[in-house]
């Protein structure tokens, strides 16, 4: 009798009418696919992507080589060497970042006591050689200094939950 | 009273007490914390901070635990609601001036403010007037200030007059405008002033080379014994990524207690100079220029073998056993006993004469309670700043403590009598005449007097009288002092290791453990004299670390040298035909023999630079190549085994033997160079920024005066 049903099913393409009822419902559904790069899906403003320093608006460096972030990274991907600048304060002589380890946590940016170190938006970089997965600190400048507009609006509006 | 033992309650458990014991000495003891700032257990008590308030039973108010004697049936309570809101509320006050950059601060991560507002402080601050902020002081290079931090403890200050002997620092003002001080701008000098950053609760002082350069969790605490005075003080080396970046005391009640010296706090930098030798070099054409370690070995291996019972080795004063045997060893093998460690002296006549290693008489810990004290031809404090500081706790206890010096130099404790006289000798056979019953000036009297009446009484050798051209006469004089007034002799030897070295064989006339070698070889003087062909130097730069320069200087010219230096300095390197780059004692495992007969074996805390190798290393690959039987240690521990075998029973003894008469000195030499800065006595120290700039500050500062 068993034998008899799945014969009768596979002669009256019974699976495929099956198949294609769904089919169907989901061609009349609202679409969610977006066809990237042209669409975008929208962002939360805690978005954890690419590192930057960020600058005071003098154009003072934020960073004040505490090492907080180096001591909080779970991944040990920060790497901070400091020294006295060369008026008397305490700065970064080095900043590496290695993207290899970094598993976007986002600790350092929590553990940072004045919003030096920041996770931006930025999640389309690709590296192509050897050595460009360090972000080193003039790299992590330059992406504070692009994106600072976005980077401030960001913390500014989820400053109240902070 | 007998039993002088009472009994107090501390939070319900029933402790032991002395009468007069502090209430914060008897928490301590049995663990129960309580938090201060101000108490020290090295220093007086103040008081000031108010940090460790405690409740007491029937007291009205909350009492200070470090200014609360205990008394008999006390009762206690450490943390009762009581004692926690007093604490509390002198946390408050206290981080009411206090600024909040713990994160650029260089005590962050182990601040006692800090640790103690994680446990009492509030969360949210109160205080919504005006912080107080106060002009930083500049205290000279190897302390930098913040004082807009301090909290007013006092520890600076107390330390300046109790321990250091003189007040550098001091308060100034009261009530909200006190601040910390040097009254008219000035650097710290004294020779221990860099405890005053161990002692700072906050940030307020803090180390200046080491300013910004890492953070306290990063470090590796690494122990270690000081390479530069035969004091051997225990430190602790705060070690990151291989690199040493600062230097702190360890606590060790027998040698340093809780205090290291300037200059063993601050020569680290020296480690990381740039003529640092990284690379093994041979001479090519007249030039020095790189090679491989197999060839400079088999260079310097070829220049001995030729040598033979001819080669010399000079050898520094601050070398580790190990170092020191393997270097006698293969000079044995050699056939010669041209070796020498005792670089600064100048007059080797009565060597025969001289004990199995230099020591002191007694225990380091002992000086303490020494009652009589005659130093001869010392700038002590210079020389083994700890030392002075346990002879000023001897001299404040009541030791009547004479010196025999050239010049006048500044001690700051009371002394007996100043025999000051150009002419050291001289003035000890005045001493010597008075002690035979001859007469004397009052002051010599006094001397004489205080050492035969006392029960414990030595007299001591410093640095300046080893360094006299007419040194051998010195010690018979001061000997037959000693035995005319009971008194016990001791060496102030230089360098970290005279003793270790002397006892390892590094000696022209002494096998090791002490014995006499079947034919002496040539001392120091001699080789001065007639330079040999061949000459080695272990971390030996012959024209900074000999008395006689201007001979050193010739030394190197005529000889043909083999500098296994961890440094290469101008005039090494316009002569040597090889250099074997070596680790210094912070990149090697060692041992070192203090001048107590202590003897200290210590690991490497640093990574080797470049292409250095420890010196032991290169000495049994030399040794290898020389044939030297069963020369395949594996380890420093297996050469310290051998180098312990050949030594064999060692004890301190100082008694002195004359023998025979003393012969006149070979050569007439002026007696000059006989004072040595603190920081120019080896080629660390000489290398270190910071200590250069206070050498150079100390030195402007005596020219003034002069």
């Amino acid at each position: 009798m068993k034998h008899f049903i799945n014969l009768f099913r596979t002669f009256s393409l019974w699976e495929l009418i099956r198949g294609l009822r769904v089919t169907l419902r989901s061609f009349f559904r609202r679409k969610v696919t977006l066809s990237y790069p042209e669409e975008k899906t929208p962002q939360s403003p805690r978005f954890r992507g690419l590192h930057a320093l960020r600058r005071y608006p003098n154009g003072e460096e934020r960073c004040i080589a505490c090492k907080l972030c180096q001591a909080v990274c779970p991944a040990a991907a920060i790497t901070i060497e400091s020294d006295v600048a060369d008026d008397g304060t305490r700065r970064t002589t080095r900043y590496d970042i290695d993207l290899f380890k970094c598993i976007y946590c986002g600790f350092c940016e929590e553990a940072c006591p004045v919003d030096a170190i920041v996770e931006t938006r930025v999640f389309e970089y690709h590296m192509e050689q050897r050595g460009e997965n360090i972000m080193t600190k003039d790299k992590l400048l330059a992406v504070g200094d692009r994106f600072e507009q976005q980077i401030a609006a960001d913390r500014a509006a989820e400053a109240r939950y902070r | 009273m007998a039993d002088d033992s009472i009994t107090i309650e501390v939070n319900g458990e029933p402790r032991e007490a002395r009468p007069g014991q502090m209430l914060i000495e008897v928490t301590d003891a049995c663990g129960d914390y309580v938090p201060r700032f101000c108490y020290h257990e090295k220093l007086s008590v103040a008081a000031n901070c108010r940090m460790c308030l405690v409740e007491v039973e029937n007291a009205p108010k909350p009492l200070p635990a470090c200014a609360t004697p205990v008394s008999d049936g006390m009762k206690v309570f450490t943390r009762s609601e009581a004692a926690i809101a007093a604490q509390r509320a002198t946390m408050e006050f206290l981080l009411i001036n206090h600024p909040l950059d713990c994160p650029i601060c260089d005590q962050g991560g182990e601040c006692e403010l800090q640790d103690l507002a994680m446990g009492y402080g509030r969360d949210v601050s109160r205080f919504t007037e005006r912080k107080r902020s106060v002009a930083d002081k500049n205290l000279g290079p190897l302390v930098s200030t913040d004082m807009t931090r301090c909290i007013h403890c006092t520890r600076c200050v107390r330390f300046g007059d109790e321990v250091a002997g003189i007040q550098e620092l001091g308060t100034l003002g009261r009530g909200e405008t006190m601040e910390i001080g040097t009254y008219i701008e000035r650097a710290v000098q004294h020779e221990l002033s860099g405890n005053i950053i161990d002692l700072c609760p906050v940030g307020a002082l803090n180390n200046k080379p080491y300013r910004f350069s890492a953070r306290a969790w990063e470090m590796e605490q690494r122990r270690t014994v000081s390479p530069h005075d035969g004091f051997g003080a225990s430190l602790f080396a705060h070690v990151m990524g291989g690199k040493v970046k600062r230097v702190v005391p360890c606590r060790n009640e027998a040698l340093n207690e809780t205090w290291a010296s300037d200059r063993d706090r601050f020569s680290y930098e020296g480690l990381g100079a740039p003529e640092r030798a990284t690379t093994p070099l041979r001479r090519r054409d007249g030039r020095l220029v790189p090679c491989s370690w197999q060839e400079a070995l088999e260079t310097a291996a070829d220049l001995l073998r030729t040598a033979g019972a001819s080669a010399a080795a000079l050898v520094s004063p601050s070398a580790t056993v190990e170092e020191g045997f393997l270097v006698a060893r293969v000079f044995e093998h050699l056939g010669s006993a041209n070796i020498d460690h005792r670089l600064r002296q100048r007059d080797f006549r009565d060597q025969e004469a001289d004990p199995v290693m230099p020591s002191l008489p007694c225990d380091i810990r002992a000086v303490d309670s020494v009652d009589a004290l005659l130093v001869v031809g010392s700038d002590l404090r210079s020389e083994l700043p700890l030392l002075a500081h346990r002879v000023r706790t001897a001299a404040l206890a009541g030791a009547r403590v004479s010196f025999v010096e050239h010049r006048a130099y500044d001690y700051l404790f009371p002394v007996l009598a100043r025999h000051n006289n150009v002419e050291l000798q001289a003035e000890l056979e005045t001493l010597l005449e008075v002690a035979r019953g001859g007469q004397g000036e009052p002051q010599h009297q006094a001397t004489v007097d205080a050492l035969r009446t006392a029960e414990d009484a030595q007299i001591w050798l410093g640095q300046i009288a080893l360094r006299h051209p007419e040194y051998a006469a010195l010690r018979r004089a001061a000997a037959a002092l000693a035995t005319e007034t009971g008194s016990q002799l001791g060496y102030l030897a230089e360098g970290a290791n005279a003793a270790g070295l002397a006892l390892a064989g590094v000696l022209p006339h002494r096998a090791p453990g002490g014995g006499s070698r079947p034919v002496s070889g040539k001392a120091l003087d001699e080789l001065l004299r007639s330079p040999p062909e061949t000459l080695l130097l272990l971390n030996v730069e012959p024209v900074h670390d000999c008395a006689e320069r201007e001979a050193a200087q010739a030394l190197l010219s005529q000889s043909r040298i083999i500098a296994v230096n961890p440094f290469v300095d101008e005039s090494t390197a316009a002569h040597a035909e090889v250099v074997l780059p070596i680790a210094t004692w912070a990149e090697t495992a060692g041992t070192f023999v203090n001048l107590g007969g202590d003897q200290q074996s210590f690991q490497a805390i640093a990574s080797v630079v470049g292409d250095s190798r420890p010196a032991w290393k290169v000495f049994r690959v030399l040794g290898n190549l020389l044939a030297v039987p069963d020369c395949d240690y594996a380890d420093a521990d297996a050469v310290l085994a051998a180098a312990l075998s050949g030594m064999g029973e060692w004890a301190r003894d100082t008694t002195f033997k004359v023998s025979g008469d003393l012969p006149p000195p070979p050569v007439a030499s002026a007696a000059r160079n006989l004072e040595l800065g603190p920081y120019e006595i080896d080629s660390i120290v000489r290398r270190a920024p910071a200590l250069q700039q206070v050498g150079r500050r100390a030195a402007d500062e005596a020219n003034k005066v002069a």
